[in-house]
């Protein structure tokens, strides 16, 4: 298990300006989103694979967090978890994922996994709105843009005037640079990136505080890719939410994520800034990802790749489970799993690594922990 | 309304050669219908007669082929279709009228019913799977696979000879004569529960199906994963999101399935003794009467026809993908 998240206030530099809807005032800083051993299963029994194992996340407001891994290493899964948009048989089997309202007197965060219907639809779209991966489906084909866009107001903000939504759909079009006549296109009409655009507007509709993007832009082609990620970092100074950024291809990470956590078989192996990860990463896992991608600037370097291929969550091997793939694995960890050793020197920034290299290098006792993976004897 | 237009030019031609091969099939044929009305009558009619009836049947064989079709041409268009031989001397059409009426309101109702029963249950089924409602499945595909005419008749037996709740056999009861007044209605309908039920029953499970199958597809897509992201009430997700795009494959169905109405309830109407098109058919085919056959195909194909272009209008209303000129 990662170590417990380091207190707020440090990990991003909260972005102010013109807040999405006239009344709020610019997010404070703080903490915005905790996920605490978190744990998602598919299926149950001695079958049950799981995509998410003990995952602690910390996303502040106003952050930009980016989660990279490769395919399977449980990215969508968390993304749906937190969200609560999971289907059977997927499954949250253990775990807190703690939304702090903003402002004082709101009672403290809320666990969003234990909502109760009603409270979830208002937490949905309001606090926390999603970006799926593959736009072309994400749209309903056969209703047009701007119904899809007003929805969520009629929903939740039933006092708005029908004239009232229309003219804030055009507005959002106008916001992510798609032009208002679009409004009564159906998706079939619309490219592939003004689609993606249309997905995010829908996302900025409300005003959310945090948006989940899982591979927004893996389906489109570099150019588009990087329109999109300026247009997402644009609209981040302006309104100041905070938002994950799943993906497979860390390169985009570098520059635009302020975090990044590195995923592997469920478990996030590494959590550092992104600056930090890029220069110094920790994790032989982390190095992999980052010597598979070319550099756009600085000196040419040889690209590397990561040896084998990714594991089998049906049957990952006792210990670290990225140790069979692992050019500098020793002993122990084809025996146990490593724990969590922070390597950022004090408060000011967090990196955190598990990996038995770190933590026996850092002198950190392997104490708690040893031995555990939670698939063995419990069931 | 370009799409439109070329939708019907397509039809128009179709129904021009649906007309055609109805015009040459039964000249194909051995024998011709002059000579079975002979047979029919017992030789007891004059030659002068007989020539007149070849003429009214259209199958004057002094005239080339050519005249003859333009002169069927020009018959159908002004409605005449030949002249019965079952029911001698009443004209085709005049028999088609009188039971196509009951024909339209026993299938068309009923046809309507069990879209709509079907539809609805199989959503229910599908936003519900694992729970009582999966039993409806196994249900209603058995009733479909059951030979039609042996449920027909078991529940003839069972309500109509044993309970005796329902009237046995006909359209209405020979007491009252057919007018706008609720003796007739009541009757009418009386007679028309128990056909009506059992095709609803041996045709729901086809629209259940279909409507869950496509309904558990479209609830796994990301559209509606994101609606329910949205924090849409239920309801919407539900109707706007899945069940919208999941009655597409099911609404045109639906539309070609009007186009059968008519033909589509032979066995029922034998079964009940109904008096509709479906007996007519029956009592046709087994009488030989070739004009009244005819009559009943073409009309058949032209309806066939327009429910294909009403498929194609109420798709392109429900699916702006398919506007797209092709």
């Amino acid at each position: 298990m990662l170590t417990a998240p380091e207190p707020p206030g440090h990990a991003a530099p909260v972005e102010t300006g013109g807040a999405l809807t006239p009344a709020t005032t610019p997010a404070p800083a703080g903490l915005l989103l905790e996920v605490r051993g978190l744990c998602v299963d598919y299926g149950a029994g001695p079958g049950a694979v799981h995509a998410v194992d003990q995952v602690d996340l910390v996303i502040n407001r106003g952050e930009a967090l980016g989660i990279a891994g490769e395919s399977g290493s449980g990215k969508s899964t968390l993304a749906h978890a937190i969200t609560r948009l999971l289907r059977p048989p997927a499954e949250v089997t253990r775990g807190q994922v703690l939304y702090h309202q903003r402002g004082p007197g709101t009672g403290g965060p809320v666990d969003v996994l234990t909502l109760s219907k009603s409270q979830l639809r208002r937490y949905r779209w309001e606090q926390v709105a999603v970006v799926f991966q593959s736009a072309m489906n994400a749209l309903n084909p056969v209703i047009d843009v701007r119904s899809q866009l007003t929805d969520a107001l009629r929903t939740h903000r039933p006092s708005m005037s029908r004239s009232a939504r229309r003219a804030r759909a055009a507005e959002l079009l106008d916001m992510v640079g798609v032009s208002g006549d679009r409004l009564r296109s159906f998706p079939h009409e619309l490219s592939g990136g003004m689609r993606q655009r249309v997905m995010i507007a829908m996302a900025l509709a409300l005003g959310p505080d945090l948006v989940v993007m899982d591979e927004p832009t893996t389906a489109l082609d570099v150019v588009t890719q990087r329109q999109i990620l300026e247009k997402i970092e644009e609209l981040r100074a302006e309104f100041g939410f905070a938002y994950v950024f799943i993906t497979h291809d860390l390169s985009l990470l570098i520059d635009t994520a302020d975090t990044i956590a590195i995923m592997y078989a469920g478990r996030v192996v590494e959590v550092a800034p992104a600056k930090r990860l890029y220069i110094r990463p920790a994790h032989p896992y982390s190095r992999g990802l980052l010597g598979s991608f070319p550099a756009l600037t600085g000196p040419r370097r040889e690209l590397t790749g990561i040896p084998g291929s990714p594991p089998d969550l049906r049957a990952l091997p006792v210990g670290c489970p990225f140790a069979p793939r692992c050019g500098q694995a020793m002993d122990i960890c084809r025996t146990s799993y490593p724990p969590s050793t922070s390597l950022a020197p004090t408060g000011e920034e967090r990196h955190l690594v598990s990996c038995w290299l770190s933590a026996q290098s850092a002198g950190s006792p392997p104490s708690h922990n040893v031995n555990y993976r939670r698939a063995e004897g419990n069931r | 309304m370009a799409f439109l237009a070329r939708r019907l030019g397509f039809y128009l031609i179709t129904a021009w050669v649906a007309i055609t091969v109805n015009f040459f099939i039964p000249r194909l044929m051995p024998g011709n219908p002059v000579d079975l009305v002979f047979d029919r009558v017992r030789h007891a009619i004059s030659p002068a007669a007989l020539h007149a009836f070849t003429i009214a049947f259209g199958i004057d064989n002094k005239q080339s082929l050519i005249s003859q079709y333009f002169g069927y041409l020009d018959q159908i268009l002004h409605g005449n279709l030949g002249i019965s031989i079952t029911f001698f001397p009443t004209p085709v059409s005049s028999v088609i009228r009188g039971g196509l009426p009951w024909t339209l309101f026993l299938v068309g109702v009923s046809t309507v019913l069990s879209f709509l029963f079907g539809t609805l249950l199989g959503m229910v089924a599908a936003v519900r799977r694992g729970t009582w409602v999966d039993a409806l499945l196994p249900v209603t595909s058995f009733l479909s696979a059951m030979p039609y005419f042996w449920m027909g008749l078991l529940v003839l037996t069972v309500f109509a000879v044993n309970l005796g709740w329902f009237p046995l056999s006909g359209g209405y009861s020979p007491t009252v004569t057919p007018s706008f007044t609720w003796g007739f209605i009541s009757s009418a309908l009386d007679h028309a529960i128990l056909p009506a039920a059992t095709i609803v029953v041996s045709s729901i499970a086809g629209w259940l199906l279909g409507m869950r199958n496509v309904m558990m597809g479209t609830l796994g897509e990301d559209y509606v994963l994101l609606a329910e992201a949205k924090g849409l009430p239920q309801r919407r997700v539900t109707f706007t999101y899945a069940a919208r795009n999941a009655i597409l494959p099911n609404m045109a169905a639906f539309a070609l399935s009007l186009g059968f109405i008519v033909s589509g309830a032979l066995l029922t109407e034998v079964v009940f003794s109904y008096p509709g098109i479906g007996y007519l058919l029956f009592e046709a085919v087994e009488n030989e009467d070739y004009p009244l056959m005819q009559g009943i195909f073409l009309m058949i194909t032209l309806l066939v026809l327009l429910a294909n272009l009403l498929a194609d209008v109420m798709y392109a209303a429900l699916d702006p993908r398919t506007r797209e000129v092709a």
